[in-house]
C-alpha cells in the first residue's frame, strides 16, 4: 500500500512538473502591440554636414605641413545633429535632434523611432535638417498613406536616392 | 534560515514519495546535466534537417513538426521542454544552494562559476527561438536588437536589419546556427569548470530518476508538441505572442523600460549575485592540518575529501613512507571528513598523545575523545546512549539528559568508526546513535555516504567486526525532523533494553546450566 501511495505521489509530481513545463513554455500570451493600431517606424542612418565648412589651405600653411600630410582642404571632423520632424494630419508626432555618433561626433546619426498610429488614410509630412541652418529644412516629403491595423510603415532616408523613401 | 526550512519541508515530502536516493531536490545539478544532454542530442538531430534560408528555416521546422512528427517533431519538443526543465533546475539549484548556505568561504568557486551560466543558458535558449523565424522569433529579434541598440557601442541600429524582409538574408540564420551551437559548447566548458572543485561530482542522476524524467518529457512531447507560431512577416508588427516564460520573462520589461536601464540592471544584478559569497564573507574556520609524525601516506583522506582539497605529495620529512597528505587551504571547507578517514585517528591510543595524521585545529580528535568521555560520565542507568551529531543539522545538544550524552562535530563524516568501538568496548554507553544532515543531502556532500560505508564495512577505515552492530543506531534528521529523530532514538533505546534483557537471560541460562552441571558432578 505504501509502495502504491509512493508511486502515485511520484506520478503526481511528474505530472505537475510536466504541466508546468507545458503551460509556461508558451502561455500566457503576451500582447506586444495593440492589434487595432498600426506602426510607423522612422529608421535610418545619415551623415549630416560638417559643423564647420571646409577651408582651403593657404600655400604658406601647406608648406608648414609635412609632405605626407599635405592636402588641399582643411576640414573639421564634427558634424551637426540631424533634426527631424514627423507630422500626421497636422499633428506633430516627432521632433527630435540626433547627435552624430563617434567620439569626435563625426559619424552618422542613427535614428530609430516607433510611433503608434490609428490605421486609415493620413497626410504624412516628414522633414529633415542636416546642415548648419537654423530655420527651415533640407529635405521634406509630403505624402498620403493608407495604413492597415498591425501594418508596419517604414520611413527611411537615403541622400543618394534624393531623400525620404517609404517601405 | 527561513528559506532553508522551507526547502527542507518540501524535500521531506519528496523524501517520503521518492526516497532519499531519487529525491529530485538532491539531484538538481545532476538533473541539469541530464537535461543539457537531452538538449544536445535532440538539437543535433534538428540541426541535420534545419535549413538556413530566410523562408526555408521556418519551412524546415514545419516539415520536422508535421511531416516527421514521429521523430523530428518529438525531437523538437524534447529540445524545447528539456531546455525549459534545465532553466527550472538551474534556478532551483541556485536558490537551494543559497538557502543551504553552501556558497561561502572555499565553496565560493562553484557559486561564482555558476552565475555566468545563467547568461549562457538564457542566451542559448533565446538564440534557438530566433532560428524558428516565426512571429515569436520576429518579436524576439526586434526586441533583442532594440535592447542591444541601447548599448552605445554600435554605430547603426541593429534593429534596422529587421525592418523589411528584403533586408534579411540567409547569412543571418547561418550566424544564428553558429551562435546557437557555440553558446552551449561554451556552456559545457563552464559547467565543467563549475564542478572542478568537487571530488566525485554528481553529473548523472540515478538511472530510475533519469528514465522517469525522460519519460515525462516524451509523454509531454506527444501530448503537447512544440509548434511554431505564424511565419515571420516583417511588414506586419507581431501583436500577440506566446512567450516561453522560462526564457523570456524579461522581454515584456524590455519593451517598457529603456534598454540601457535593463542592461545596467542586469549587469548590476549579475555582479551582485556573483559577489554573494562575500556579502558577508563566511567565517573562515582553520583548515585541516597534517601531522607528518603520524601520517603514513595511506591516501584515504585524499580519497574521501569531497572538495579535492587534499593531494598526496612525495614525502618531505625523510620518512620511509613514500607520500604525505598536503591540504590546499583554498579548497578545504574544514568539514573533518579527512579526520574520519584517517586510520591513526583512534581513541584507543593511550601511550602516545592522541594526534592523528590529519585533523582540524579547532576540533581536535583528542578533544572529541575527551568530550565523549565527559558526556559519558554524566550518564546514569543501563540504557545510556552517546549521540554523535553534525553541527549542520538539528542541534542534538538540546537532547542531552541523564540517559543521552551528545557530542557534535562539523560533519558526521569526521567520526572515525573506532570511536564507536571505543564507546562500546570501554562501556562508556550501551549504544551509539549517529545523526546529521538528511540522507542524500549531506551539507559536506559525502559525510553521510562515507559514514554509512565505513559502518557497513565497505570503506576504510572499517568498523571492527567485534562491534555489535545492534548497538549502533542512526537517523539522518536534517533540520526539520526533530520528532522523527526522537522517535528513532526512543526506538533505539528500547532495542538496547531488549538486547540487554536477552543478554541477561542468556547469561542466567548459562549460569543455571553451569550450576546444574556442578551439582551433578
Amino acid at each position: 500500500m505504501l509502495k502504491f501511495s509512493r508511486l502515485i505521489g511520484q506520478l503526481v509530481s511528474f505530472i505537475l512538473f510536466g504541466l508546468m513545463l507545458g503551460s509556461f513554455s508558451n502561455s500566457p500570451r503576451y500582447t506586444y502591440h495593440d492589434p487595432e493600431m498600426a506602426l510607423i517606424m522612422v529608421s535610418f542612418s545619415h551623415s549630416s554636414e560638417r559643423k564647420e565648412e571646409c577651408r582651403r589651405f593657404s600655400p604658406e600653411e601647406l608648406a608648414d605641413l609635412a609632405a605626407n600630410m599635405r592636402r588641399p582642404m582643411d576640414c573639421k571632423r564634427e558634424r551637426v545633429p540631424v533634426y527631424i520632424e514627423v507630422m500626421l494630419d497636422g499633428e506633430n508626432l516627432l521632433s527630435k535632434s540626433y547627435n552624430p555618433t563617434g567620439l569626435a561626433k563625426d559619424g552618422s546619426a542613427s535614428i530609430y523611432e516607433r510611433i503608434l498610429v490609428e490605421p486609415g488614410q493620413h497626410q504624412l509630412i516628414v522633414k529633415l535638417r542636416d546642415s548648419g541652418r537654423v530655420e527651415g529644412f533640407d529635405y521634406k516629403s509630403d505624402t498620403v498613406i493608407n495604413i492597415e491595423p498591425k501594418e508596419l510603415f517604414v520611413i527611411d532616408f537615403r541622400k543618394e536616392l534624393g531623400g525620404f523613401y517609404f517601405l | 534560515m527561513l528559506l532553508r526550512t522551507l526547502f527542507e519541508h518540501i524535500e521531506d515530502w519528496f523524501d517520503v514519495v521518492f526516497g532519499a536516493k531519487w529525491n529530485p531536490f538532491y539531484q538538481l545539478g545532476a538533473l541539469g546535466w541530464f537535461y543539457y544532454w537531452i538538449v544536445v542530442i535532440s538539437g543535433f538531430y534538428l540541426y541535420i534537417f534545419f535549413d538556413t534560408g530566410v523562408t526555408q528555416a521556418y519551412q524546415s521546422l514545419e516539415y520536422l513538426t508535421h511531416e516527421q512528427w514521429y521523430a523530428g517533431g518529438i525531437m523538437r519538443s524534447l529540445h524545447r521542454y528539456a531546455s525549459d526543465a534545465l532553466v527550472v533546475m538551474m534556478i532551483v539549484h541556485l536558490l537551494r544552494e543559497f538557502a543551504m548556505d553552501r556558497f561561502r568561504s572555499p565553496r565560493w568557486f562553484a557559486w561564482f562559476t555558476g552565475v555566468p551560466m545563467l547568461w549562457l543558458v538564457f542566451a542559448a535558449g533565446i538564440s534557438g527561438y530566433w532560428m524558428v523565424w516565426d512571429q515569436l522569433a520576429q518579436y524576439i529579434a526586434i526586441t533583442t536588437a532594440e535592447f542591444l541598440d541601447a548599448v552605445p557601442l554600435f554605430g547603426e541600429a541593429i534593429a534596422r536589419n529587421f525592418l523589411t524582409d528584403a533586408k534579411l538574408s540567409g547569412r543571418f540564420f547561418t550566424l544564428m546556427v553558429f551562435v546557437h551551437i557555440a553558446l552551449p559548447l561554451f556552456l559545457l566548458f563552464v559547467m565543467w569548470i563549475h564542478i572542478q572543485r568537487h571530488a566525485t561530482p554528481k553529473v548523472n542522476p540515478p538511472k530510475e530518476l533519469a528514465i522517469a524524467t525522460l519519460s515525462m518529457l516524451l509523454i509531454l512531447s506527444f501530448i503537447k508538441p512544440a509548434l511554431s507560431q505564424a511565419p515571420a512577416d516583417l511588414s506586419i508588427v507581431p501583436t500577440t505572442v506566446n512567450l516561453d516564460w522560462f526564457y523570456m520573462p524579461i522581454y515584456p520589461i524590455m519593451n517598457n523600460v529603456s534598454g540601457l536601464t535593463v542592461l545596467i540592471a542586469l549587469i548590476v544584478a549579475t555582479l551582485l549575485l556573483m559577489m554573494v559569497p562575500w556579502m558577508p564573507p563566511g567565517k573562515r574556520v582553520p583548515v585541516a592540518v597534517v601531522h607528518l609524525d603520524n601520517c603514513n601516506g595511506c591516501s584515504r583522506c585524499a580519497a574521501d575529501c569531497p572538495f579535492s582539497a587534499i593531494d598526496m605529495a612525495p614525502r618531505s620529512d625523510g620518512s620511509a613512507y613514500k607520500l604525505e597528505a598536503v591540504v590546499d587551504a583554498n579548497h578545504c571547507v574544514s568539514c573533518g571528513i579527512c579526520v574520519g578517514s584517517c586510520p591513526t585517528a583512534t581513541p584507543f591510543r593511550t601511550k602516545s598523545e592522541l594526534s592523528p595524521g590529519i585533523e582540524l585545529p579547532e576540533d581536535k580528535i583528542k578533544e572529541l575523545r575527551e568530550k565523549t568521555v565527559a558526556a559519558s560520565s554524566k550518564l546514569t542507568g543501563d540504557d545510556r546512549v552517546i549521540v554523535y551529531g553534525c553541527q549542520n543539522s538539528l542541534d542534538p545538544s538540546k537532547m542531552a539528559d541523564a540517559k543521552v550524552g551528545v557530542v557534535t562535530m562539523p560533519c558526521i563524516g569526521m567520526l572515525p568508526p573506532s570511536f564507536i568501538d571505543f564507546v562500546l568496548s570501554k562501556k562508556l554507553a550501551e549504544g551509539v546513535f549517529l545523526t546529521g544532515c538528511r540522507q542524500g543531502d549531506c551539507g559536506y556532500r559525502l559525510g553521510i555516504k562515507w559514514t554509512d560505508a565505513r559502518l557497513a564495512g565497505q570503506r576504510d577505515p572499517r568498523i571492527r567486526k567485534r562491534v555489535n552492530q545492534d548497538r549502533i543506531g542512526k537517523y539522518w534528521a536534517g533540520m526539520t525532523r526533530r520528532k522523527e529523530f526522537f522517535k528513532e532514538l526512543t526506538a533505539f533505546r528500547l532495542r538496547l533494553n531488549k538486547l540487554d534483557s536477552a543478554q541477561l537471560e542468556d547469561q542466567n541460562k548459562t549460569n543455571n546450566s553451569s550450576e546444574k552441571d556442578n551439582a551433578q558432578v
